[in-house]
């Protein structure tokens, strides 16, 4: 199938990754985080001091136990961060640098059923690593989802790019596609650029589809909204295709392998490179040999939807990338800087910049600032133009926000995730906490209506 | 800047030291942000941001006001010696001086009374000012005839504010234009003032009497002063439907207001409405950054045109028969598709909705225009009337995207 995406924006950040291999250090520390996964309350299964393995469940989801969450490596359970009210922030785990596993006894998964799988699965900790819509949390085991979605490529400023990420991983790949075709009578969706590495082109058993167009076209909501939209009362799983080969190194070898390769990049960062390392990994470890600008600030993930985190922080599960951006901290003054200036080195998608005249290669410097102060929605038409669902954007922001649930049904936010909005965040005047909003409004729906 | 910058933080300190002048941050707020784009950071959610906000937006619209305000200035004084017939002897510089001491002050005047109101609201609820009152006050004297009291503008100009916009919960909550609140409200409560033939033309009342009357029989035959020469030209037009018309027929008035005057703006009528060229500068400004909706613009302007090709095709009267584009060269229309009409937050919001929106303020505008016995022109209330129909419009078009998803959940 194809599709061409004709709503978006692409965004050219300066410091995209070079497609360089480079050394970081193996981290010796690893964390967890529950808050990397909304609505998740944890249940701790191990305290501090507990000698783990790779594979270890170290807790696991208070109101659905079955599924858990793993450690990437063998070692002690350090430390147990607790936030306000004892909510838990972060385990972290000090490796032994062995990395043992708890089991290495591959199973035929083609003379078993999907129930072994699930059940493998979830004590396993691979689980997470699936993650449905609606809602955008991990997928309910007891569910059968209608399809699971595989996005090939990332269209976010400073991405990743998969092709260079997983070129001669077929093995792996297949193996992980074999796995994710038994949870599904449906199909597996895997989406490319048309001119994809050949471990995308020849991947075995599903449905491949190639898209056109500028971001979002790379996020997995834009493309099962064009293949396979979800209704009420459906599920679509997906799964990022890095996860893809951890489930594939899971069936081949039976061990909990959770090694990944991400990009780094932005213009705070000395190198541009692509990274081997943990899931998990420490920051500090991925940056070791790397310098950061001063006034600078460390994303998990990309600079649309990442996380803020220290440099003594840890990589985000479900990030293939960091990004290192200035701040904008500082005051501009109206005519030379701000919000009067000519701005030739400005970026903006509104036309109010003179630089949408020049060719759109040409990338831009970004920095934290908000360009502005919060208002009222007032410019309409702005979100529709980066928005390529069929669905009112503004007006479903604006029944979350006055949280009428009987609409946010009927406008569609079972389709929708808080990084589908990320370019309406991005581009609107009014600089409103879309995302924010979005993420409210499916926990509203989920605690009320799933 | 690093100067300002002390000037301001110093500012900010000292009312927040104190509990008593905490709540007059809106005061300093506003000028530090319009002097400096705050140093405001991201926290979640998308980390970088677009450049554009809302004050360069508002910014852009004044911007794009300009040639309608300086036309206007000009206008104001050539039409005020026109009726004098003194143009041959005066300059250019002096038409504009002229203009400039009549049209300065409304405009004085609106930004001082909305803004007033606008801070007094700031203060008492406690958040920034937002920039909506920047655009509606530079908009409500140019929608104003040039010769209205200073005090009207600045009643009028409160009343939108407060009844228009703030009772509703402040910019971007709004139901009516502002502007055209302001107009509407002096239209209705100071009639005498906002129609007929003495408004129009500043210096026009005060030759009213004897002095008006001895300046009309001295003057010359060539028509330059005429009965009628404070009116506007749809002031005449509509004299056609009466039973006296003030020109005996189309081409009589064709040849007193030509298409190329009612294009360039030489005839009386509000501060900036008359040029349709200037409108037409400022609309390209705004269609070529973005900020103004082509789809409100491009439907208000065919919408405009079907109706007055209807009334053309009846015919009848002096009045029908004035071509169409002629017709939409007078009174308000361009204006009030280019600045009034594409107001984003009382025009529809969805794309399919703009097209209606439009369509509907530009045929009413010209349907109520020419079919009313009261009003000479009917802009103004058919963007209001447009206003306040946008957000059904909206509901429907969105009601068709909801029964579609519907409709897809059935057959899936």
């Amino acid at each position: 199938m194809k599709i061409t995406v004709k709503k978006g924006l692409n965004i050219n950040i300066k410091g995209a990754s070079e497609k360089i291999m480079a050394n970081g250090e193996i981290s010796r520390q690893f964390a967890l985080k529950p808050t990397d996964f909304p609505n998740l309350v944890p249940k701790m299964l191990v305290k501090e001091g507990d000698v783990v393995k790779c594979g270890t469940a170290i807790f696991c989801d208070k109101y659905n136990d079955q599924i858990n969450f793993s450690s990437p490596a063998s070692g002690e359970v350090q430390k147990i961060i607790r936030g306000e009210k004892r909510k838990i922030l972060a385990v972290t785990i000090l490796s032994d640098g062995k990395f043992t596993q708890l089991n290495s006894k591959p199973k035929d998964y083609t003379k078993l059923d999907r129930e072994d799988l699930k059940s493998d699965l979830l004590k396993m900790g691979l689980w997470p690593f699936l993650r449905m819509r609606p809602i955008d949390i991990i997928a309910a085991p007891a569910d059968l989802p209608k399809s699971i979605f595989i996005s090939g490529f990332d269209s976010n400023p400073l991405s990743p790019d998969y092709d260079f990420i997983m070129h001669n991983k077929s093995a792996e790949f297949n193996a992980g596609l074999e796995l994710l075709n038994m949870l599904t009578d449906g199909k597996v969706h895997l989406q490319t650029r048309h001119n994809a590495d050949g471990v995308f082109l020849n991947a075995e058993n599903v449905q491949k589809n190639t898209v056109k167009g500028p971001h979002p076209s790379g996020n997995v909501g834009t493309q099962i909204h064009k293949i396979d939209p979800i209704n009420k009362g459906e599920v679509v799983w997906y799964i990022n295709p890095q996860d893809v080969l951890i489930f594939g190194r899971y069936s081949l070898t039976g061990v909990y392998d959770a090694n990944k390769i991400i990009a780094l990049g932005g213009e705070g960062t000395s190198d541009k490179k692509y990274f081997k390392t943990i899931l998990g990994s420490s920051i500090s470890s991925i940056l070791s040999q790397t310098t950061i600008s001063e006034n600078c600030r460390i994303l998990s993930g990309n600079p649309l939807t990442g996380e803020k985190v220290d440099k003594d922080g840890f990589l985000g599960f479900y990030h293939n990338q960091i990004s290192v951006i200035p701040e904008g901290n500082e005051h501009k003054f109206f005519l030379t800087d701000g919000w009067l200036s000519l701005g030739f080195a400005k970026f903006s998608a509104s036309k109010s910049y003179p630089t949408w005249l020049l060719p759109k290669s040409k990338s831009y410097k970004f920095d934290t600032n908000l360009n502005g102060e919060e208002r009222s929605f007032v410019v309409s038409g702005q979100y529709e133009k980066v928005f390529p669902f069929d669905i009112f954007p503004v007006q479903l922001i604006k029944s979350i926000v006055t949280n009428d649930i009987e609409k946010m049904e009927n406008l569609g936010i079972y389709e929708v995730a808080p990084e589908d909005f990320a370019l309406c965040e991005f581009v609107c005047t009014s600089k409103i906490n879309v995302q924010n909003i979005v993420r409210e409004g499916l926990d509203l729906v989920y605690k009320e209506c799933m | 800047m690093k100067f300002l910058r002390k000037i301001f933080d110093n500012a900010h300190e000292k009312l927040n030291s104190n509990e008593k002048t905490k709540k007059f941050f809106p005061l300093i707020d506003a000028f530090d942000t319009l002097m400096f784009t705050p140093n405001h950071v991201t926290d979640k959610g998308s980390h970088i941001r677009d450049a554009i906000d809302l004050k360069r937006t508002m910014m852009l619209v004044i911007i794009a006001l300009v040639p309608c305000l300086l036309f206007g200035i000009y206008n104001t004084g050539y039409q005020h010696f026109r009726v004098l017939n003194q143009l041959a002897d005066v300059s250019f510089l002096e038409i504009f001086l002229k203009g400039a001491f009549v049209v300065l002050p409304l405009v004085v005047v609106s930004y001082g009374a909305g803004l007033l109101v606008e801070f007094i609201f700031a203060i008492r609820n406690g958040h920034t000012v937002q920039e909506g009152f920047l655009v509606s006050g530079m908009l409500i004297p140019l929608c104003m005839p040039a010769d209205v009291p200073l005090w009207m503008v600045a009643i009028a100009t409160m009343f939108a504010v407060v009844i228009g916009k703030e009772v509703f919960g402040g910019t971007g909550m709004n139901i009516l234009n502002v502007a055209l609140t302001a107009r509407a409200f002096l239209f209705f409560a100071h009639p005498t003032k906002m129609s007929g033939n003495e408004v129009w033309v500043t210096g026009f009342s005060d030759l009213k009497g004897e002095k008006y009357a001895s300046l009309v029989s001295s003057s010359n035959v060539d028509g330059v002063v005429d009965g009628s020469s404070g009116a506007t030209a749809l002031g005449d037009l509509a004299s056609f439907m009466q039973d006296s018309p003030v020109l005996e027929n189309t081409q009589a008035f064709q040849a007193k207001y030509s298409l190329m005057d009612a294009f360039l703006g030489f005839i009386p009528g509000s501060i900036g409405e008359t040029s349709a060229l200037m409108c037409l500068i400022g609309a390209a400004l705004l269609l070529w950054t973005g900020i103004a909706s082509w789809r409100v613009i491009s439907s208000f302007f065919i919408g405009g045109f079907v109706m007055a090709t209807i009334l053309n095709l009846v015919g009848g009267n002096g009045y029908f028969e004035l071509p169409a584009i002629h017709q939409l060269m007078l009174g308000g229309f361009m204006f009030g598709m280019v600045f009034m009409a594409t107001d984003p937050v009382t025009a529809a919001h969805t794309n399919a909705g703009k097209f209606i929106y439009g369509f509907l303020g530009g045929f009413l505008g010209i349907l109520i225009r020419m079919v009313n016995p009261a009003y000479p022109e009917g802009i103004m209330l058919a963007i209001l009337i447009a206003n306040v129909f946008a957000p059904l419009i909206d509901h429907m078009v969105i009601q068709n995207n909801i029964n579609r998803r519907l409709k897809r959940l059935k057959t899936a």
